[in-house]
């Protein structure tokens, strides 16, 4: 029985994010403006400006001290929320690593935009990329309700005892930053907080009962401690898919670690990441229109890398399509290439593998693109290919 | 009200930091920590920037600490602090959370360079919490290299007394006067030689963070044996020296009142600060008397400045 206190609207995803925190109930922002994220802390500082959200808004000077004043709010047992992209995420970076080592539930709208240079505001996927070893639970939104309904799932997860790691919400710059997309949202943060109560913080700051917080570890310790924190992410899924499920129920609509579009009998099988999940089933439809077997599996869950349910999908497959929104440089592949990779190579009967790198900085992919992939790979020493690039 | 002092035996026997650290004989930083922790009355936290407190307080699976402490990295104490002060604040409007306060430590290379950024931007938000500097004038921790705090002339590990650059060309950074241009409740300078003095003044921001008026800094003059090459037993020597020949004047800004707190009438020479230290022995020698002259210059401009802000009303 999902909840029935939804409202149909018309958002951006930038809008979207904004409203999840505050129906969340946020306690603490600290964010710094930067294109295409810039809305997500203008409408947060409405919310609280016209006391509609009792929170704190830190109008920091940097994204280094965004997410170091999150740390800080989240260490003292807060709720917190900031938000970037692109370069705020790199000027962030130090800083991500100590956020999942201090085991700092923090939640993060990252609006997928391209690194420098060129200078660029629209849709990479570098910067979440950048965050894929630095213990970050990574969600990827393919629409902008997908974008609301994380952030306010991503909380859950990210304060879940059994889970107390940082989490990043991907939406792609523009595509779904700016562009409004009809969605379902709750009457307000009273109805959610059925489904996600105020924080109950494990071990905060608290003058009657001292801790010392980020140590100084070394050989004879630090290995140790990176271990468990190792396996401590390594030990979330099961967490992370109670509480999809619970969501799943909470809000009438479905969440799972993958998406999966005709793959059960496909030759061919394209894995993504984001909003341009959509183009390719839309291309699928029209392949298999023409007898072609193509799938797609996109995947709302990037980190954990979920390579149980990755792997069930792909084993079967002639081919695996792993299409990157980033190169890799200097690399054997693109960075969502290597996982797949990685993760078919227990197989005894591996498909092929081809990357594909498209849409960097914002370059739009049609259908017809996707077709133009099935014509390139026909010769069968294309490992890697860059989809509508000139020269 | 917080505990004013007249006498050192005045002062509270409890203890928030413990023996059994590393740091080395004569360190100036842990006194005044110790002293800091009495006179900053009710529950606390400490935030501290990467260096050598941090690192020789809390060497896992020890602390030193009796009281919440944390760190972050290097340059983003005060922003730690300010995200931790903010919390304190909602957390105790929404949940009726009890409410501390919040003290952000760094030394000279994480408050005068790396964490400028993050201190202004705490100041200028207006962030309830103190900000302690501790001055020991070079980045200790790595091994003595050069900071904006670094006095003109000193030697340090990246600007050595070479044969033709004598030691660090540039005057030591005005870290007060940008404190001050935030126009900050509380502003001011401590030396552990003054203890009674530096006792005063952190009972007075003491009585700020608990009114909730706004940020208090600190510039803590830190003597370093390891850095400043001399013996451990000359800590306090070379702190009173340093008010003493004016090299680190003993002031406070009282929401914009400048008063100069230890009146230094008739200055010892300078020379008596410098040769007790090995990182200004060439200064005393005959070819660099040019360098010694513009450091004395710099202190009687400094001593003289002081003296005409002390006659204004108010700085702000």
């Amino acid at each position: 029985m999902s909840c029935e206190k939804q409202v149909r609207t018309g958002l951006t995803g930038d809008e979207a994010v904004a409203y999840a925190a505050f129906h969340a109930d946020v306690d603490v922002i600290a964010a710094y403006p930067i294109t295409p994220q810039t809305v997500m802390v203008e409408r947060l500082s409405e919310f609280v400006h016209n006391g509609e959200l009792d929170a704190e808004f830190v109008p920091v000077e940097s994204e280094h001290s965004a997410l170091s004043a999150s740390v800080g709010a989240s260490l003292a047992g807060a709720r917190v929320f900031t938000a970037t992209a692109s370069q705020g995420l790199a000027l962030m970076y130090e800083i991500l690593y100590i956020a999942s080592a201090l085991r700092t539930p923090i939640v993060m709208g990252l609006a997928n935009r391209a690194f420098s240079a060129p200078i660029n505001i629209h849709c990479s996927h570098d910067d979440a990329y950048a965050a894929r070893d630095a213990g970050w639970i990574q969600f990827f939104a393919e629409t902008v309700q997908e974008a609301y309904d994380l952030v306010i799932a991503g909380f859950k997860i990210a304060e879940d005892k059994n889970v107390l790691f940082p989490l990043i919400v991907n939406l792609d710059a523009f595509i779904l930053s700016h562009s409004i997309e009809p969605l379902y949202i709750y009457e307000g943060k009273e109805v959610v907080r059925e489904f996600l109560p105020p924080r109950e913080p494990v071990n905060p700051i608290d003058p009657d009962n001292p801790m010392t917080y980020g140590p100084l570890a070394l050989q004879n310790y630090y290995m140790e401690i990176k271990k468990q924190q190792y396996e401590a992410f390594k030990s979330i899924n099961p967490h992370i898919k109670k509480v999809l499920e619970e969501y799943s129920e909470f809000s009438g609509r479905r969440y799972d670690f993958i998406k999966k579009y005709h793959v059960d009998d496909a030759d061919i099988i394209f894995v993504i990441l984001g909003s341009a999940a959509g183009t390719v089933r839309e291309a699928v439809n029209r392949l298999r229109k023409e007898g072609v077997k193509v799938g797609v599996l996109s995947l709302t869950l990037y980190r954990p890398f979920p390579a149980n349910e990755v792997r069930e999908v792909l084993r079967n497959a002639n081919t695996v399509i792993v299409m990157d929104r980033s190169c890799s440089i200097g690399s054997p592949g693109a960075q969502l290439y290597l996982d797949v990779a990685t993760t078919l190579y227990s197989l005894p009967d591996r498909p092929r593998l081809v990357n594909i790198i498209y849409g960097l900085g914002g370059r739009d992919m049609f259908p017809d693109d996707i077709k133009k992939v099935l014509e390139v790979i026909k010769d069968p020493k294309v490992t890697e290919y860059w989809l509508g690039v000139r020269g | 009200m917080a505990i004013k002092i007249r006498r050192l035996s005045d002062i509270p026997r409890e203890e928030y930091i413990v023996s059994g650290h590393a740091l080395c004989p004569g360190c100036g930083i842990t006194p005044m920590i110790r002293l800091m922790l009495k006179a900053i009355e009710g529950p606390k936290v400490v935030v501290n920037a990467t260096g050598c407190l941090e690192v020789c307080t809390t060497l896992y699976p020890h602390t030193s600490w009796k009281i919440p402490w944390v760190h972050n990295a290097f340059e983003n104490a005060a922003a730690t602090a300010a995200g931790i002060e903010a919390a304190v604040k909602v957390l105790s409007r929404k949940r009726g959370w009890k409410k501390y306060k919040v003290i952000a430590i760094g030394g000279d290379g994480g408050t005068y360079d790396i964490g400028l950024q993050a201190l202004s931007g705490a100041l200028e938000r207006w962030h309830n919490f103190m900000y302690i500097c501790y001055d020991n004038e070079a980045y200790m921790n790595t091994g003595i290299q050069r900071s904006g705090g670094t006095p003109m002339g000193a030697a340090t590990t990246t600007s050595p007394a070479g044969r033709v650059i004598p030691g660090k060309p540039q005057p030591k950074k005005d870290l007060v006067a940008i404190a001050a241009a935030h126009r900050i409740p509380y502003v001011a300078t401590i030396n552990i030689a003054y203890p009674t003095d530096m006792w005063n003044k952190f009972a007075k921001a003491s009585d700020i963070l608990e009114n909730e008026e706004g940020p208090v800094f600190m510039l803590y003059l830190t003597p370093c044996p390891t850095g400043w090459r001399m013996d451990s037993s000359m800590t306090i020597e070379a702190a009173r020296l340093a008010v003493q020949t004016r090299m680190f004047p003993l002031y406070e800004i009282d929401h914009g009142k400048l008063r100069i707190t230890v009146r230094v009438a008739k200055p010892k020479p300078l020379e008596e600060y410098l040769k007790i230290q090995g990182r200004f022995k060439h200064l005393l020698l005959p070819e660099n008397k040019e360098l010694l002259e513009s450091l004395k210059k710099w202190v009687e401009d400094n001593w003289r400045r002081l003296e005409r802000l002390s006659q204004l009303e108010s700085l702000y």
